[in-house]
């Protein structure tokens, strides 16, 4: 299990917190959905998740990151890198620059972490084969559409196989292709039984992949629990997150006197 | 450059960076891109010295008071030749050797990852930085912009362009230096790399050859050996 512990974190340079005494879990073989509107505190609590604040970007933060019950407070980012994978929103400026190829790009972190060549290659084989890009492997990554790049992108973290993966908003930069794309790969990761931590403004995706959905609001958690309880729940529009068609469709519905077993029928 | 005079760096051009470039098929981009290089110091190098050479007394043409000598015309000559030399090497580098593959090399040979990443990522980032200018330029020329009128209009369009090319390159660079650091990127100690770019006994040889050529042609030029 993943676990924040009362994480308050502050940029370097900020007057006010950014996330204030959060605490969530991030079960093994759960998918947990994170909502909010934008400056809520989503990519802060990614980046807290996966070490990389305040490892890599500076910044104070209060209270405990625990993998698998051991506090990883002293532990390196290169060796956190290995338990907790990071996804972001932008496709373009997660890709290394210098691979030469979708293979080299997807290899380069376990190349990084000073593997055998034959691990390096077993996994770059393997998540390019669990993300179903085998066919990209030859092309020149700079070369990709968004969405495949993206692909690419969590290729690489696959490749580093960590316990736990957290996506900041993998689909926030594509068109509806490279979303479908990006949302049916992290659906199938999901089914495996991967441990994702999925930061996302379109509720549509995480109401059939969460089984557990986070709300945040101003740096603190406001709703959590059931992924179908808190994505009804009427207090998160005024949380600034769009509902999900189905629950929007099934509220216009109520108000204007339609049965919903009606709906259901029709739909 | 051994022998002096125009005929040692005409015999270097030749058999260093001509014959080379034709060999690799790049001699058209290689000519073309060292004169654009060479050509605003090789005009000012030639007018320089076949004007105002000291000593130059074989007068070819008086304008008023300046003379273009003889001397001059042949010192002017030599220079070119070196500049060329130099351009033509450092334009035959670029046009021939893969980024990708010089710095995995170096890093076989033992060159620090970090810095085989930094000089592999600074040629990636040329084509991704005039992409970027590319689509500001067209950004901006959408909103009234002009980039094509008097030369002051012009100066006046630069700010807009570069500014944002800039600042978005940095705003990158911490995105990616994230990325790398949650891909291992700091651990310390030496990657795995999977590949090798080959090379041959000939290419060893040959490397070998011009490591030696260097002291020698020191030497022989120290000695007055060759003129």
């Amino acid at each position: 299990m993943l676990a924040l512990e009362s994480v308050s974190y502050l940029y370097a340079g900020a007057t006010r917190p950014s996330l204030i005494e959060v605490s969530i879990e991030l079960r093994d073989g759960e998918v947990l959905g994170l909502v909010g509107a934008s400056e809520a505190g989503k990519s802060t609590l990614c980046l807290v998740a996966s070490g990389l604040a305040p490892r890599a970007i500076g910044g104070r933060m209060t209270g405990r990151l625990r993998i698998d019950g051991e506090d990883v407070a002293d532990e390196p980012m290169h060796a956190l890198a290995a338990r907790v994978g990071i996804a972001f929103q932008s496709p373009a400026t997660q890709l290394s620059g210098v691979a030469g190829s979708v293979y080299e790009e997807v290899a380069f972190g376990p190349m990084n972490l000073g593997l055998p060549r034959r691990d390096v290659i077993e996994r770059t084989a393997r998540a390019l084969e669990t993300l179903r890009i085998q066919q990209l492997a030859e092309r020149d990554p700079s070369q990709l559409s968004g969405g495949q790049m993206q692909l690419v992108a969590i290729a690489g973290l696959l490749a580093m196989s960590p316990r736990y993966i957290v996506l900041d908003e993998p689909t926030a930069q594509l068109d509806p292709a490279g979303t479908r794309l990006v949302s049916d790969a992290v659906a199938r990761l999901a089914a495996d039984g991967a441990s994702i931590l999925i930061a996302e403004q379109k509720t549509d995706l995480l109401a059939g992949l969460c089984s557990r959905i986070v709300a945040l609001d101003s740096g603190s958690v406001a709703l959590a629990g059931d992924a179908n309880a808190v994505l009804a729940d009427p207090r998160l529009r005024e949380l600034g997150v769009a509902e999900p068609a189905s629950v929007r469709l099934s509220r216009l519905a109520t108000d204007a006197g339609i049965d919903r077993r009606q709906l259901e029928i029709s739909a | 450059m051994a022998i002096g005079g125009v005929i040692g760096p005409a015999i270097l051009v030749t058999v260093a960076v001509v014959l080379p470039a034709v060999s690799a098929r790049v001699f058209g981009a290689l000519l073309r891109t060292t004169l654009v290089l060479s050509l605003p110091i090789a005009i000012s190098a030639l007018l320089v010295n076949l004007f105002f050479f000291p000593g130059g007394h074989t007068v070819l043409l008086q304008i008023g008071p300046i003379s273009a000598t003889a001397e001059g015309g042949a010192f002017a000559l030599e220079i070119l030749m070196r500049i060329l030399a130099i351009s033509g090497a450092i334009t035959l580098f670029y046009l021939t050797t893969d980024a990708h593959a010089l710095t995995i090399d170096l890093e076989n040979r033992g060159v620090s990852p970090r810095i085989a990443f930094v000089a592999n990522a600074s040629l990636q980032t040329v084509p991704a930085m005039v992409d970027r200018a590319n689509a500001i330029t067209a950004a901006q020329r959408a909103r009234g912009l002009d980039t094509e009128g008097s030369l002051l209009r012009r100066v006046q369009g630069i700010v807009p362009i570069v500014g944002p090319t800039i600042l978005g390159s940095i705003a990158e660079v911490e995105e990616r230096t994230m990325s790398l650091e949650a891909r291992g990127f700091t651990r310390p100690g030496r990657r795995t790399l999977l590949w090798a770019p080959l090379d041959s006994l000939s290419q060893r040889l040959l490397r070998w050859a011009l490591v030696a050529a260097v002291p020698l042609s020191i030497v022989v030029r120290a000695g007055g050996w060759l003129g």
